[in-house]
């Protein structure tokens, strides 16, 4: 939790800076916009974050949001599939995706960085030969369907509303927090995480748990792949999604989670996905920092954020250790 | 030898304490030029840390050792080295994605033109496996040799950097016997080159046959000597046993029940061509006896259903466990302390709560899918208070813990789920007295209720006092079974060693 307090200071002071330095900042547009990519990306990091939880690690999430981003309009447009379909289609492709990955990792015993770096090559690939290279749009339909990224719900008595994606967020965070912290799978993880020898010993299924992981991993990439696509109304199967998993991963790094395992908090990460778009809009709007520099400055905000997040754990344990040496004497 | 020339390598009155434990008390050592040199104990005797004092891994506390009467500071391997002084590991150290001649020059590669000359190495690679006999291109990739040419290599790497004295620590422990007989061939061809061998075994029949003197240790200590023709099994099992255990630890007679668990013609994956059958009763004690790398672990593990099982069957109170899996052995009431805490008992970074909770959680859940946070908490309450645990707070992590609070944290996991059969691995071990005598009164607190304890155990104190039944283990197989009026030292140590079962009764009676 002290964790998530110290990204939540950073993600404070890049708003209020960003918001002297730019007054198109606290726009209605800009903010209901950066509130929708940052709930999107949430979404992402979550997913992310169960499988680094588990000491593992999702390459293929970007590939996986160009594969659902560009197959759910071509299943509607030019296979005239019907929304119930077509949706239950990319259920069953992100769960079969995350599925296969827990297979291979657990069972085939193959190393996750490796299972999903093919992931993140053979989704690309499959996509843009499913769809020839064709951009995939609405072509101005399903605006209903669309709603779902698009809408918002409007506050009483103000201009404001809180777009879709956010609600979706809040529902999946509420799911998350529920699952990592209160029931047996999720307490599973965190042990796995840590030390999987040791929750071996203790009875536990830790293969069927790495692949529940990955499955959530894959669900949620799916998810987001849809809402992505229902919010920009069309993907250009060649950049869909592109980087993506970086995105998603570095907001789970800088929001608390150990690539090593075992920990993190979903409030960290949402906060950490959040701080990485922050960071993008104010790149975008203060003239003062050249466009061109971006992923120099992300690269180096996490690099600042993993390096105090160590020094902090070092003063810790100096201190602890202090302290036992003044109780023995 | 004369009398007036010294011995080539002499200890005199090494001491050596790890952390308020003396290892090695006033030790003392003396091996000839060209002589094979035993030195032998039981677990814990103090070897290892002998044979690390004199090749330099670590210093002693006080003692001197003296090299062709003169007195040298061996306090690096590198300085050993220098001394002609080199430790063949029990686990080879080769790296087995290289070829032989880059692992016997591993570190020392000549170099032409700033470029490893691999002629050379080629060349003088040749020379050295000569010397051990092996008849091998110095090109072939290590990794597909067999372990017994790859010790053979780790002894060409010593010979090449002028080794006159080679330290031999379990050299035999993963070598068949036909590599076994082969090491003895090299062993003769060097002595005969006049290489000096100190040679540590637990297999007492080797040392008959390859030993010129044997130096017996006990408890850190100096317990004897024996030159070649005193060497035999029996004088060596004689000056390796002998201690009073009377003041160790009283333990309560209790009732014995009904048998609880049955292992039958079990092969683990470790010893595939050896069956084990025993058997525990409710509310008895039984220690699992025998040196290190017997297989009394792996065969726990296989118990468990941590390792799979080649085959045979277990059983808990007469029904066979199916499908072998860790959650089915606990599912039947079969618990397990492991031996390595730190990594299979326990998730350092949890707090003791978490770890008593972990096997139980799936159990005492709620609704289906949520953890009982209060069950959790008053499990964990429990056990801090019956078992004193000591830590600050109940979320406190492990890591910071004693060993014998932890170790209690690791008892405390099992107690929760009331098993019908608890297996503990070296349950004392790296525990201070205190924490010990308290793991030993738990113990016997659960033998009362009924539970049927199953424990391996290197240090013969706790075996001897605690065991109401004990069986011995050597290389995989059951060597025999010793009630308590059997019980004694030298008898398990003659099963420990392969001595046969008939010379054990005698020796027990004597």
């Amino acid at each position: 939790m002290k964790k998530a307090l110290g990204i939540l200071g950073l993600l404070i002071f890049i708003c209020v800076a960003t918001a002297i330095m730019s007054d198109r900042f606290l726009t209605e547009y800009n903010v209901e916009n950066l509130i929708r990519r940052s709930a999107l990306f949430g979404i992402l990091s979550i997913g992310a974050a169960f499988v680094i939880i588990t000491a593992g690690i999702d390459l293929s999430i970007g590939s996986v949001v160009c594969l659902v981003g560009c197959i759910l309009p071509w299943m509607l447009i030019e296979c005239e599939f019907s929304v119930p379909i077509a949706l239950l289609s990319i259920t069953g492709i992100s769960l079969g995706i995350g599925l296969t990955h827990g297979i291979l990792i657990t069972k085939v015993k193959l190393q996750p960085f490796v299972v999903t770096l093919c992931g993140l090559l053979f989704y690309r690939g499959l996509t843009r030969g499913i769809v020839q290279d064709q951009t995939q749009g609405f072509r101005g339909g399903f605006s209903e369907l669309r709603e779902l990224s698009q809408g918002q719900l409007s506050l009483p008595y103000t201009d404001f509303g809180i777009p879709n994606p956010c609600l979706i967020l809040i529902a999946v965070a509420i799911l998350a927090i529920i699952l990592l912290n209160y029931t047996v799978y999720g307490r599973y993880m965190l042990a796995l995480g840590r030390n999987e020898t040791a929750t071996r010993y203790s009875g536990i299924n830790t293969d069927k748990i790495t692949i529940l992981a990955y499955v959530i991993c894959g669900l949620l990439s799916g998810l987001g792949g849809m809402l992505f696509v229902l919010d920009v109304g069309s993907a250009q199967p060649v950049d869909f999604g592109n980087f993506y998993e970086l995105y998603a991963i570095a907001g789970a790094v800088l929001g608390g989670c150990s690539l090593r395992g075992g920990e993190g908090t979903i409030i960290g990460v949402i906060i950490g996905a959040a701080v990485m778009q922050v960071l993008k809009n104010t790149i975008t709007l203060v003239d003062a920092i050249p466009t061109n520099i971006e992923y120099a400055v992300i690269g180096a905000v996490i690099l600042g954020g993993v390096i105090t997040d160590e020094l902090v754990k070092r003063l810790a344990s100096r201190r602890r250790a202090n302290l036992q040496a003044k109780q023995t004497d | 030898m004369t009398d007036s020339q010294p011995p080539l390598i002499e200890a005199r009155g090494l001491t050596k304490r790890f952390a308020g434990v003396t290892a090695l008390n006033q030790v003392s050592l003396a091996v000839d030029q060209g002589e094979v040199h035993a030195v032998i104990g039981e677990n814990g005797a103090g070897k290892s840390t002998l044979m690390k004092i004199l090749a330099g891994v670590q210093p002693q506390d006080e003692g001197a050792i003296l090299i062709n009467g003169e007195v040298v500071s061996l306090n690096s391997v590198e300085r050993a080295m220098g001394h002609g002084i080199a430790l063949i590991h029990q686990e080879l150290n080769l790296a087995d994605n290289l070829d032989v001649g880059s692992n016997i020059f591993l570190g020392r590669e000549p170099t032409r033109l700033g470029l490893i000359d691999s002629r050379q190495i080629e060349a003088e690679s040749e020379k050295f496996l000569e010397m051990v006999g092996l008849d091998i291109s110095p090109k072939t990739l290590v990794g597909t040799l067999t372990i017994g040419v790859q010790q053979m290599i780790e002894i060409a790497k010593a010979l090449s950097v002028n080794a006159r004295v080679l330290i031999m620590d379990e050299p035999t422990s993963s070598l068949s016997q036909l590599e076994t007989e082969e090491l003895f061939r090299v062993i003769e061809s060097l002595k005969s080159q006049g290489v000096t061998i100190i040679y540590i075994s637990h297999r007492l029949f080797e040392i008959e046959t390859i030993a010129d003197r044997v130096t017996v240790l006990r408890d850190g200590e100096n317990a004897g000597q024996l030159t070649r023709d005193q060497i035999s099994h029996e004088a060596m099992v004689e000056m390796m046993v002998g201690r009073d255990i009377s003041q160790f630890y009283a333990r309560e007679n209790h009732q014995i029940g009904e048998t609880v668990l049955s292992i039958d013609r079990l092969r683990t994956l470790a010893w595939p061509r050896h069956e084990v059958n025993l058997e525990v009763k409710a509310g008895e004690m039984v220690g699992l006896a025998g040196l290190v790398g017997a297989g009394r672990s792996e065969m726990l593990r296989t118990v468990f259903g941590i390792d799979a099982a080649v085959s045979g069957s277990i059983s808990v109170n007469g029904q066979k466990l199916k499908n072998h899996s860790c959650g089915e052995a606990i599912e039947m009431g079969i618990a397990m302390v492991p031996e390595d805490r730190k990594q299979e008992g326990l998730i350092l970074d949890m707090g003791t709560k978490d770890n008593i909770s972990l096997p139980g959680l799936s159990q005492n859940r709620v609704g289906g899918i949520f953890a009982n946070a209060r069950q959790e908490a008053s499990d964990s309450d429990l056990m801090i208070k019956e078992m004193r645990i000591k830590t600050p707070g109940d979320s406190q992590p492990v890591r910071y813990l004693s060993g014998g609070n932890q170790q209690k944290v690791v008892i405390g996991k099992w107690l929760s789920m009331n098993p019908t059969v608890l297996l503990l691995d070296e349950p004392t071990r790296g525990v201070d007295i205190g924490a010990k005598q308290e793991i030993y009164r738990l113990m016997e607190g659960l033998a009362e209720k009924g539970v049927g304890i199953l424990f391996a155990s290197s240090e013969m104190e706790e075996v001897l006092s605690m065991s109401d039944r004990v069986i011995v283990m050597h290389e995989g197989c059951v060597t025999g079974e010793l009630t308590r009026e059997e019980l004694s030292e030298e008898a398990i140590m003659h099963l420990a060693t392969g001595g046969a079962g008939t010379q054990v009764k005698t020796a027990a009676k004597g």
